[in-house]
């Protein structure tokens, strides 16, 4: 385990780089954007990297990821190729709005930096938003995020460059998903900290589809934080897929904050990744909120996955679903963290909260906190969670019919998984992801084997 | 507001007004060393008992561990403060002479056991239970010694033991708990002064329930008492444990260690009534209760089984645990934890699965009234080894009031593929049906709460012995009934 002295001297180094080389960077940029910087530097200087002492982080060693010594990308990368040429997205049939951020930074082929969509709603790059929208973005941007205790979101708040920028404006509806691609590509190893700011207003209506893929095989570091605002009556759809390489660590920290009535799903599958820690913070606000949060990992090799899910019911009468599950193989490792929070005086409200894994190596290790923190009587929580193998009745219901021992575990796997893949209400992702899954359960698609950056022997030879 | 609503209010201030019944003081000359916590006190507590060299050591050893140690901060409760320098760590009831029988024990010390209803008198033989009262942190009296002793069973005081059988306690003190374990084991291993210690010899299943009765008496101190359970190839026992103490404003302190050893398909039945003065209706006195209870099942298909209903403390910091060694070997943890006015417990189960086919179950009922904080927090971890072990754990909560909080924290760690873990919680509330149809059929609203809170927690009091059985459901009664808001 870390000691405290070496995050002193991580965090140092992060005040010396925001103190030195970004310095340039703030002085760039309007008051409001000077504040957040200063005041994240000096809340990340006090609060520090978690690490294994931290309950919510006891499963996995932040501060140890952060001792490598990566590049921290500070300017965008610049690429010579046509980036299309070299990533295609593995749907094609899915129609999107494509977003592309390149090691943390907007990428527009057209230099187009932020466009006006048909249905009013503005999309691109959150340093153009700064220039162009600074009442809208200085009204949101951190305000969500401020409130946590988190030493990633400071740090990430710190230094605040880039991102992807989302107005939808009262009653609008985002007439095609919108689909933000995150690359890691670098011949070094970099960190990017890219930054998320997504506003839906009254009414308004739209479905985002995140997608973590890195294309070269160094060592990449992520830290990011995206923040989504829904105001009266939104409704919002959010698919993350994270699909990087085994020697990427990936940190996300997502931010939801609710107003009355407002629909917020979210669901984050993690279907490759060296290391990944999601953090999820969602704030029920007001009445009549409905917030459903969704995982499903599949980890095999030394993959880890980590979940930590915090839901705040405020105010009375909101809902909120949890439901995680993985399936983990080889020496793979998973854990589950969620905490739903009732307020005092948050009556009726109703949480539901569950993770599910399922081990197929005596490897593979789970740890699992499904955790309730009550102060309100009149509600209806629960909360369950589950690890073990494929039910032996079942398989044999299944043999007993003239399935094959092979061929029924499949079924009943596939069936475990797909229960959080059929929540996905874009059509052709939900066809896509319900394909990878079935291969990749099937073992013939692990994607390792068809994939040229060969990691793994890039990572034994470091 | 409604007649209705009115009632309950009215219940509810009864209720929370209801006394607490074990709050006298017993008048009894006290043998106290000063207040203050150093080596110096260590050293006085072990002479004072005169206790060999070996426990002497033991105690510094623990007591360097424990300056090294800090008070733990990771448990849902709030808690001021402890300066443990004004505690007394030692207090007697002093001892004349030695005690031949029952007429000679001073009168006052029988009538407080009167009161408290513990059957040191002889007349009371009929219901049974060998008793080890200890009051003040010193056993006082054991009963039935010389029934037992015939049988082979040891069933005397801490320091009787230390005495007689010093290698039993040489073998046995720390293994399950080592003083390193945690701040509250090391500073009750420095400074304890006295508990009860029971050996049940091979094959021997004991006739009657063993039984602990714990009291804090004089002002100002701290008990520290430590029990010491082996149960040896296929015995078996039960073992009772009550506490009460007087009501005082100021907060006392109880740090007490249990440790069983349970070897090749023995068995041992832990049950506990805790019922420490739980402070005024303002949160104002009350005792902190951290204890540190652990068994293992060493031997294979061996068993513990922890029931306890915590009614009591200002604070209850406490996790019953079992080490599942053996191959084949059960844990069961059976709690209901009841809270009201300003108390606060954080209490749950540890079971750590190392043997294959080990199974546990842990049931956890929780009931929060008041402004009181009831907190479940609970580990399952099974080791690679434990091929196909189980665990089924439900932890329940019941609010009644909505200035109260129910909090679940289960920890679970997974480490083969043949094991299965379920974890269960749910929070609720009486509801307003239950009540109506019970109110429907004639019976009040007051005995209707008790009803549908004896029937919530039946599951776990079906575990107790009969004897502590009737005992608790009034316990609840007296700590609960009526308190729906």
């Amino acid at each position: 385990m870390i000691i405290k002295e070496e995050i002193k001297n991580i965090v140092s180094e992060f005040e010396a780089l925001h103190s030195g080389q970004f310095a340039s960077v703030v002085a760039a940029t309007p008051a409001f954007l000077k504040n957040i910087y200063n005041q994240s530097i000096a809340k990340f200087k006090s609060i520090g990297l978690p690490n294994r002492k931290n309950e919510n982080y006891k499963y996995l060693d932040i501060a140890n990821l952060f001792t490598k010594n990566y590049e921290k990308a500070i300017t965008p990368t610049q690429v010579k190729v046509d980036i299309n040429d070299i990533f295609k997205c593995d749907v094609p049939e899915l129609d999107t709005n494509a977003i592309i951020i390149l090691n943390g930074f907007y990428f527009s082929p057209d230099g187009n930096k932020i466009n006006t969509l048909p249905s009013g709603a503005v999309v691109g790059s959150l340093s153009q938003a700064i220039i162009d929208y600074p009442e809208l973005v200085e009204k949101y941007l951190n305000k969500s995020a401020e409130k946590s205790d988190e030493g990633l979101v400071a740090l990430n708040s710190a230094f605040i460059q880039d991102g992807v920028f989302i107005y939808v404006p009262k009653d609008a509806k985002l007439e095609k998903p919108l689909q933000i691609i995150h690359l890691m590509m670098e011949s070094k190893s970099i960190m990017a900290q890219h930054r998320n700011l997504f506003v839906f207003e009254e009414g308004s209506e739209g479905k985002v589809v995140i997608c973590d893929h890195s294309l070269s095989p160094s060592e990449f570091l992520t830290n990011s934080v995206s923040e989504i605002f829904a105001a009266e009556n939104a409704k919002i759809e959010v698919v993350r897929m994270q699909n990087e390489h085994n020697s990427s660590k990936q940190l996300t920290n997502t931010f939801i904050d609710q107003q009355k009535d407002s629909d917020v799903i979210i669901n984050t599958l993690t279907l490759h990744g060296g290391t990944v820690r999601n953090n999820l913070f969602v704030n029920l606000n007001d009445e009549g909120c409905q917030n459903r949060a969704y995982g499903l990992n599949l980890t095999d090799r030394n993959q880890q996955v980590d979940n930590y899910v915090y839901i705040n019911h405020a105010k009375p009468n909101c809902h909120s679903t949890q439901l995680y599950k993985g399936v983990l193989d080889d020496e793979a490792k998973g854990a589950f963290s969620g905490r739903i929070f009732v307020a005092p005086d948050a009556q009726k409200t109703e949480a539901f909260q569950n993770n599910n894994t399922m081990l197929l190596t005596d490897d593979a290790q789970m740890r699992s906190k499904p955790q309730l923190e009550i102060y309100a009587d009149d509600v209806k929580c629960s909360h369950g969670s589950t690890s073990g193998q494929l039910d032996e009745d079942a398989l044999f219901y299944m043999k007993a019919r003239g399935i094959g021992d092979k061929e029924a575990r499949m079924l009943l796997m596939f069936a475990f998984a797909h229960e959080i893949i059929s929540k996905i209400s874009v059509e052709p992702l939900f066809e896509r992801v319900n394909n990878l899954v079935e291969k990749r359960l099937r073992g013939e698609m692990s994607r390792c084997n068809n994939c040229m950056m060969a990691c793994d022997t890039n990572q034994k030879n470091n | 507001m409604s007649n209705k609503e009115k009632d309950q209010e009215q219940i509810l201030r009864d209720v929370t007004q209801t006394d607490y019944k074990y709050g006298f003081v017993t008048d009894i000359e006290n043998d106290m060393i000063p207040k203050g916590l150093s080596e110096e006190t260590v050293r006085l507590i072990s002479a004072k008992k005169n206790e060999p060299e070996w426990m002497l050591e033991f105690r510094l050893k623990a007591y360097q561990q424990f300056l090294k140690m800090e008070m733990p901060k990771w448990a849902h409760l709030n808690i001021p403060e402890i300066d443990l320098q004004e505690v007394i760590y030692y207090s007697a009831p002093k001892e004349k002479k030695e005690v031949k029988s029952l007429d000679e024990v001073d009168p006052e010390l029988l009538a407080t056991f009167e009161k408290l209803g513990i059957s040191l008198d002889e007349q009371k033989r009929l219901s049974g239970i060998a008793v080890d009262a200890v009051i003040d942190s010193v056993s006082v009296k054991t009963t039935f010694k010389e029934t037992l002793g015939e049988m082979g069973i040891i069933f005397c005081s801490f320091s009787e033991a230390i005495k007689d059988h010093p290698d039993l306690i040489k073998k046995y003190l720390g293994a399950v708990v080592p003083p390193s374990d945690n701040y509250f084991a090391a500073l009750n291993s420095a400074v304890f002064s006295d508990g009860s210690f029971c050996y049940i010899p091979k094959g021997v299943r004991c006739p009657m329930e063993l039984s602990t009765y714990f009291r804090i008496n004089a002002a100002n101190t701290g008990q520290f008492e430590r029990t010491l359970i082996v149960a040896d190839d296929e015995s078996y026992v039960s073992y009772l444990e009550g506490c009460t103490a007087p009501q005082r404003d100021e907060n006392q302190l109880h740090a007490a260690i249990v440790e069983i050893i349970v070897e090749k398909e023995a068995e041992v039945k832990y049950s506990t009534v805790q019922n420490w003065y739980p402070g005024d209706k303002n949160g104002v006195g009350g005792i902190y209760n951290f204890v540190t209870k652990r068994g293992i099942c060493r031997g294979e298909s061996s068993k513990i089984s922890w029931t306890q209903v915590e009614t009591g403390s200002a604070v209850t910091w406490k996790y019953p645990s079992c080490i599942l060694k053996g191959d084949n070997s059960v844990g069961e943890f059976y709690s209901v934890a009841v809270t009201n006015n300003h108390q606060q417990a954080d209490t749950g189960s540890k079971m750590i699965h190392i043997g294959k086919n080990s199974k546990s179950t842990i049931i956890s009922k929780g009931i929060s009234a008041g402004f009181s904080q009831n907190s479940y927090r609970g580990l399952v971890k099974v080791l690679k080894g434990a091929k196909e072990s189980r665990n089924y754990s439900q932890c329940d909560s019941l609010l009644l009031g909505d200035k109260c909080g129910a909090h679940t924290f289960p920890y679970l760690e997974v480490d083969n593929r043949s094991a299965i873990v379920e974890h269960e919680a749910t929070t609720s509330k009486i509801s307003e049906d239950q009540i109506f149809y019970c109110n429907q059929r004639g019976i009040k609203t007051e005995d209707a709460i008790g009803l549908i809170v004896n029937g919530y927690a039946k599951e776990v009091l079906n575990k107790l012995p009969m004897e502590f059985a009737v005992e608790a459901q009034k316990l609840l009664q007296v700590s609960l009934e009526g308190s729906v808001g």
